[in-house]
């Protein structure tokens, strides 16, 4: 099933969005790697329900308004997108930045959410336990250091990327600075406002994270009023990546408990 | 022509090969290799070096600003500064430069080079940078931001120095609701800002604007990019509608002297080497952090870096290329005459110790650089 892309306007700032499926909304929140592939885990996901799949402002070929400044101005302008879309009980799901995102978003206004699902997210730290430092790794460095399984990273190492997409990754990579750099991958403000996501939350986690370390599920899992934690053995920074079918079935069965 | 003895302060005795193994001799490179006892001894060495270029005629000395690193000891420039004023009487002080983005609160840098200022009683020179992209690791701040700080500051900065104070300061990074610069800076109305550049358009823009027009220095370079960013400020500003003053234009480079040629290559060889292969070795993520560039100045050095394919730089490419001048009198005298020819550049800031050159070298190049080669670069 190949996804749509097209332009949505809001506030004059135009973002590309990735659409496939029908039924229930999901809103499908990418991270700093932005969305280079349409993903096997899209694919499943997008069997049973509406995925919408927006790029970022400021990642890939979406625009990148110079008032866009920090993650809590994305959360706004998410909250603008969605209301003027009028989506309504969406299954969110966010992935580091993004994750990071779905947070900022919920603690605002969770009224048109019905549930969360957060894939290793940025955005609280466990003091003195640093995050993996992707700015300094090397270009190689930092794609092996995202999987556990490294056939992954080899086949993306062994991909020759084109002029455009070269231009997409320095772009992404110039927006997850500009909105992860300092202090980096968290807001300190936000870990206190947790308690206001309200709603069930899945907290999904690989073991051997080398970005953002695994013990940082158990203060999600403090904070959030609502949350379960699922832990995945041999599984890197990139659950629904790494271990697609695991975390869809995860999400399936979270939704479906979710319901009933 | 101006001339200016600058100095780095290189950890000298860094271990080079314990420092090969680790990333680079930035940010990671650990503390430990760092010996308090050597390192002060340092300290002294450098600073008489410096007190020395006064003696031997030199129209200014020169500290700068790096951090996290064996390449410079001064992560605090000012407090050298403020030590050479002690030691020195006539002879100028340039701090080549304060990062202004690295602080939290500019109005600091405002109060500390005025304080230099009257101590030294309207002796220093202010340059401002950016700090280099290890710089943006080092501090945490966000190089995104780095221009837009910049920017920022020396406006802050140089309205302290200059407006009736108290005002308040309504910026989108910096916000004082207070600015009283106590004490104000003794020059009026203000120390000369320079900008030591490794160049980029934006740069020369900025900096020669005719509300400006500050002197641009530009720093280890190849001649032929000296030439190339001397030239495209004087463009920049016959479209201001006016005309580059020599004084605008500098030039940053090691010199080493000696009898001859090949003396001077032989004796320099190995400190020009480990001035770039080993206390300048940062690796791309660490010069180039996310948005300290434009997206196109990132293309434009990703493009040029894989064809140069990432050769170290020997003794004979960095002559050959001139980016250092090392020989005879006559050699190094041609190159900067050479230079001058070209751009009509008037600032020279000569770095006159480099990597591991010795106490001994340094003061035999110094003087042989006083006695034969200044002389004929007096106008």
């Amino acid at each position: 099933m190949a996804a749509q892309l097209r332009g949505l306007n809001v506030h004059d700032v135009t973002i590309q969005l990735h659409r496939a499926g029908r039924g229930p909304t999901v809103l499908f929140l990418h991270g700093a790697g932005g969305v280079p592939l349409w993903l096997p885990f899209f694919e499943t996901l997008a069997e049973h329900h509406e995925l919408l799949v927006p790029e970022h402002p400021g990642f890939g070929r979406s625009d990148d308004p110079a008032w866009i400044r920090s993650i809590p101005d994305l959360a706004m302008f998410y909250l603008d997108l969605i209301e003027e879309a009028d989506l309504r009980d969406i299954h969110l799901i966010g992935n580091s930045l993004g994750g990071w995102l779905a947070a900022e978003i919920l603690i605002r206004d969770r009224s048109r959410f019905r549930d969360v699902v957060l894939l290793a997210p940025a955005g609280i730290r466990a003091k003195g336990i640093p995050p993996g430092d992707n700015f300094i790794w090397g270009p190689e460095e930092a794609i092996r250091n995202l999987y556990h399984d490294q056939t992954f990273a080899d086949r993306i190492l062994a991909a020759q990327p084109d002029e455009m997409q070269m231009d997409v990754f320095l772009r992404n990579r110039f927006s997850a600075a500009k909105f992860g750099w300092q202090p980096r991958w968290l807001n300190p403000d936000l870990e206190k406002w947790l308690h206001r996501i309200k709603l069930p939350a899945l907290v999904v986690w690989g073991r051997e994270d080398k970005l953002l370390p695994a013990d940082y599920a158990a203060l999600w899992g403090e904070r959030l009023p609502d949350a379960r934690i699922v832990m995945l053995e041999a599984c890197g920074h990139l659950p629904h990546v790494e271990h697609a079918n695991a975390v869809a079935r995860h999400i399936s069965g979270f939704w479906q408990g979710v319901r009933s | 022509m101006k001339l200016v003895s600058f100095h780095l302060m290189p950890y000298r005795p860094l271990d080079l090969a314990e420092a090969a193994r680790h990333r680079s001799a930035w940010v990671l490179l650990p503390n430990r290799l760092y010996d308090p006892v050597k390192g002060a001894e340092e300290y002294a060495r450098h600073i008489d070096a410096l007190v020395y270029a006064e003696h031997l005629g030199f129209d200014a000395i020169g500290v700068n600003e790096h951090h996290q690193t064996a390449y410079g000891l001064m992560p605090a420039p000012n407090l050298i500064a403020s030590a050479l004023i002690q030691r020195t009487s006539n002879v100028q002080i340039a701090i080549l430069g304060r990062a202004l983005p690295l602080v939290s609160n500019p109005i600091y840098i405002a109060e500390e080079l005025a304080m230099l200022d009257n101590l030294s009683k309207g002796r220093i020179i202010a340059g401002f940078v950016r700090g280099i992209g290890s710089e943006y690791h080092s501090s945490g701040v966000n190089p995104y931001f780095s221009h837009e700080r910049f920017h920022e500051a020396h406006d802050l900065i140089t309205r302290a120095w200059t407006e009736p104070g108290p005002f308040a300061f309504d910026g989108d990074h910096f916000h004082l609701q207070y600015v009283n610069c106590w004490p104000r800076p003794y020059q009026q109305p203000h120390p000369p800002v320079w900008i030591p550049s490794q160049g980029s358009s934006e740069t020369v823009a900025w900096a020669s604007h005719p509300s400006r027009r500050y002197p641009f220095l530009v720093t280890f370079s190849s001649a032929d990019l000296v030439a190339r960013y001397h030239t495209s400020y004087r463009e920049q500003a016959r479209q201001y509608g006016y005309e580059a003053a020599a004084g605008q234009l500098g030039w940053a480079c090691p010199i080493y002297v000696a009898d001859t040629d090949s003396r001077a290559r032989t004796e320099a060889a190995h400190a020009i080497e480990t001035l770039f292969n080993d206390f300048l070795r940062q690796t791309f993520e660490m010069l180039m952090p996310p948005g300290y560039t434009s997206m196109n100045s990132m293309k434009n050095f990703i493009r040029m870096r894989s064809s140069l394919g990432g050769a170290r730089p020997t003794a004979d490419s960095l002559i050959e290329s001139g980016t250092a001048l090392i020989g005879s009198p006559k050699t190094v005298l041609g190159g900067i005459e050479k230079m001058r020819d070209r751009t009509g550049f008037g600032i020279l800031v000569a770095l006159l110790q480099f990597g591991v050159l010795s106490d001994a070298l340094t003061r035999r190049n110094m003087d042989m650089f006083a006695a034969e080669v200044m002389p004929k670069l007096r106008d």
